[in-house]
């Protein structure tokens, strides 16, 4: 479309959009859920209602869309290559120039009569607001952090309380992101699945397809079970767990998954049970310190302090554990 | 809620408040209520909740905040040391999020 057309946009989500919003979730067509950037119209807008900026990606765009339910708006949707408000501000492709570009190419200037841009708060990490309006003459207003917010916020006078300017990580937010982790790591717990399973037929007399599902079977979900622990026990416990370090929460949720499958005898022999304390807590671990990254949270200095630690100790034990593991096959 | 804590004393913010104009942009941006402005000038009030977004810095008209900007994110991390840094982001993080 060039720039002038302006597109209509319901506040109400159909049923393709909430199954879309569902698959996302679970990582399928993530890369290619966007809409065409540019201004569109919620209700009956005129020239002086307020413009809301979000990005293209789709789920971005319906959560907006979907607050504004009863409201005369513009929405101007940047041109994000598809990804959410906040994680593109970091890239930059959420910024200055592209709004700056957004404002021209849609002619804004012509559409309203004020000069003001209502800009998701998460946006100002790639949105300079001084530099918007020294470029375009439009003055950034920094919305809440939560589009549910948006008519609290417009009532308010468009201020924000500091509840709405202060970014959570509620159980829901960290469980809505397990699903997509799951996806992420498959093919590689897979083949470690795989690994155990097909080595568990190794012993002393050559090889047995009886110890493969035996063993092989308990080795596999022993694996897996650390998996849980690390992706989505351990961000569901997020709080509860000790420490500050993500690896350490971790450790410890597979250090106790570990001891309680110990307990129910499904970690084998003595020397294989050591091995799986070591394997667990540290596949535990490294899971868990990967969930760095879908926190709101955790900083760059901050994860690579933890790394420094971490990553050696999940090594070693991992390498101890597989160890012991064959070891015991062989004992 | 409970304000959740990552890592103390490792983030890179600092503020020059002798720049400082007092205008409120930073207190307003930051997701973690990093900073607080009185009489004129702002303070970092909570530096160990800063998780180094870059929102203050970048939006600070008189240029008194610095904080080397990144995300916090370990397989990012991995990625920048095995070279595969430039990659489109594929991650967990960033598409999911609304």
């Amino acid at each position: 479309m060039d720039g002038r057309e302006i597109q209509r946009a319901s506040s109400q989500l159909s049923r393709a959009d909430r199954l879309g919003g569902f698959k996302v979730r679970w990582a399928m067509g993530r890369m290619k859920y966007t809409i065409e950037p540019g201004l569109y119209a919620i209700g009956n807008p005129g020239g002086e209602a307020p413009v809301f900026v979000t990005a293209n990606y789709k789920l971005s765009f319906d959560t907006l869309r979907k607050e504004l339910g009863g409201l005369d708006g513009w929405i101007l949707a940047l041109d994000t290559k598809g990804i959410n408000v906040w994680c593109a501000a970091g890239k930059g492709t959420f910024g200055t120039d592209e709004l700056v570009r957004r404002i021209e190419l849609t002619e804004l200037n012509k559409v309203v009569s004020h000069r003001k841009l209502i800009v998701p708060q998460l946006g100002a990490v790639g949105v300079a607001a001084h530099e918007v309006k020294k470029r375009s003459g439009f003055s950034v207003v920094y919305g809440p952090v939560r589009a549910k917010d948006i008519k609290a916020f417009l009532e308010a006078g468009m201020t924000a309380s500091e509840q709405m300017r202060q970014v959570r990580f509620s159980l829901y937010d960290r469980l809505v992101l397990t699903p997509v982790e799951f996806v992420m790591v498959g093919k590689k717990l897979v083949l470690i699945m795989a690994a155990f399973f097909i080595l568990s037929g190794l012993n002393s007399k050559g090889y047995s397809t009886d110890l493969v599902l035996s063993v092989g079977s308990r080795s596999a979900a022993n694996v897996f079970a650390a998996f849980l622990a690390g992706a989505v026990i351990s961000p569901a416990l997020l709080p509860l767990l000790p420490g500050r370090s993500f690896s350490f929460k971790g450790f410890c949720a597979g250090l106790v998954i570990a001891i309680v499958l110990a307990l129910s005898q499904l970690t084998g022999g003595r020397i294989e049970t050591v091995g799986w304390l070591f394997l667990i807590a540290a596949l535990s671990s490294f899971a868990m310190m990967n969930f760095t990254g879908a926190s709101t949270y955790t900083s760059l200095s901050g994860v690579k302090k933890e790394m420094t630690i971490a990553v050696p100790v999940q090594l070693t034990a991992a390498i101890i554990g597989t160890g012991l593991w064959l070891t015991s096959r062989f004992s | 809620m409970r304000k959740q804590r990552y890592i103390r004393n490792v983030a890179t913010l600092k503020l020059e408040v002798d720049k400082c104009s007092g205008c409120g942009m930073c207190a307003t941006v930051c997701p973690h209520r990093v900073f607080e402005v009185a009489d004129g000038k702002a303070a970092i009030v909570d530096r160990d909740a800063c998780m180094e977004c870059g929102a203050c810095s970048l939006n600070c008209p008189a240029e008194a905040i610095t904080v080397k900007p990144g995300v916090g994110c370990a397989v990012a991390v991995f990625r920048a040391i095995f070279g595969r840094g430039k990659g489109g982001c594929d991650c967990n993080c960033c598409n999911t999020n609304e």
